[in-house]
């Protein structure tokens, strides 16, 4: 039987993979997919609550959360893209210096 | 007894993928391995009987969010490996030793809390699709057109950002490695 427990774990688990990318990875468009795996990961335990307490606040929490992480890689995306036109690299080390 | 085998086959593939994400060297592996993993995390949503969820993250994430990745990765160069210089090994493990505690304080804290009540609770006789449209249009209708107005507001960003300087993108990346031979 599987129950709320296993759920949790498994989203501490998928939490945790991404965090490891965020810290690991300096690349941006890398640590753009360790956002979506963070954000994949919170849905999963928030659907899960939802259906083990018969409550439909985690699903509607979960609804808005891919809402958010749609215009989070519209907009990252965009300034990503942006960035590369000007300098030619998307790594995190080339941001560092604040030119203007 | 179909829904165990279920969760540990789809719990196995998305650990399994989202590990390639994170580990992968090539941005086209990581991101083929993500849009996977979004679909098995879908079928999560539909052992757990949201239906509706499921369906959105199918078409969301895997068709939109990854179609837009997919999109602006021909930007890039992807062909190349990724190339990542790793420095400052000490703040990293600082920071994983924060982060561990921390997530084990997170995945404690339903054990002990034992005492919630369910706001909105499941109408008897009624599909997930109808619970989430009643919920949706009722209670959470003011975060509903807010979402919607944030959505327009991040496509047209996204459509000003990326159509900016589109003409001179290939003088610009000949000046960078220009520039690149001068140093």
């Amino acid at each position: 039987m599987i129950t709320l427990t296993h759920y949790l774990v498994l989203s501490g688990i998928l939490f945790s993979i991404g965090l490891a990318g965020v810290m690991r990875r300096t690349n941006l468009l890398m640590l753009f997919f360790s956002t979506e795996i963070l954000l994949n990961a919170v849905n999963v335990g928030f659907v899960a609550v939802s259906k083990y307490y018969g409550d439909l606040t985690g699903q509607m929490f979960a609804f808005f959360i891919i809402a958010v992480a749609a215009s989070e890689a519209a907009v990252g995306l965009g300034l990503l893209i942006l960035w590369y036109k000007r300098n030619g690299s998307v790594d995190l080390t080339s941001l560092q210096m604040m030119k203007g | 007894m179909y829904e165990v085998i279920a969760f540990y086959i789809f719990s196995a593939l998305t650990i399994g993928l989202f590990t390639v994400v994170v580990m992968s060297k090539n941005a086209l592996y990581a991101m083929s391995a993500l849009a996977g993993g979004m679909i098995f995390i879908s079928g999560f949503f539909f052992i757990l009987g949201a239906e509706f969820l499921g369906v959105v993250q199918i078409t969301v994430y895997s068709g939109a969010i990854m179609a837009l990745y997919a999109f602006g990765m021909m930007f890039f160069d992807t062909t190349r490996d990724v190339k990542e210089n790793i420095r400052c090994k000490k703040i990293a493990y600082t920071l994983s030793i924060l982060s561990s505690i921390l997530l084990i304080v997170i995945l404690c804290a339903p054990l002990f809390s034992q005492n919630i009540e369910a706001l909105y609770p499941s109408i008897q006789n009624a599909g997930n699709i109808q619970m989430i449209g009643l919920v949706l249009f009722t209670k959470y209708l003011v975060p509903f057109e807010l979402a919607a107005i944030m959505l327009l507001a991040a496509m047209i960003a996204g459509i000003v950002l990326a159509s900016k300087k589109m003409e001179m993108n290939l003088e610009i990346d000949e000046e960078f490695e220009e520039a690149k031979d001068v140093k």
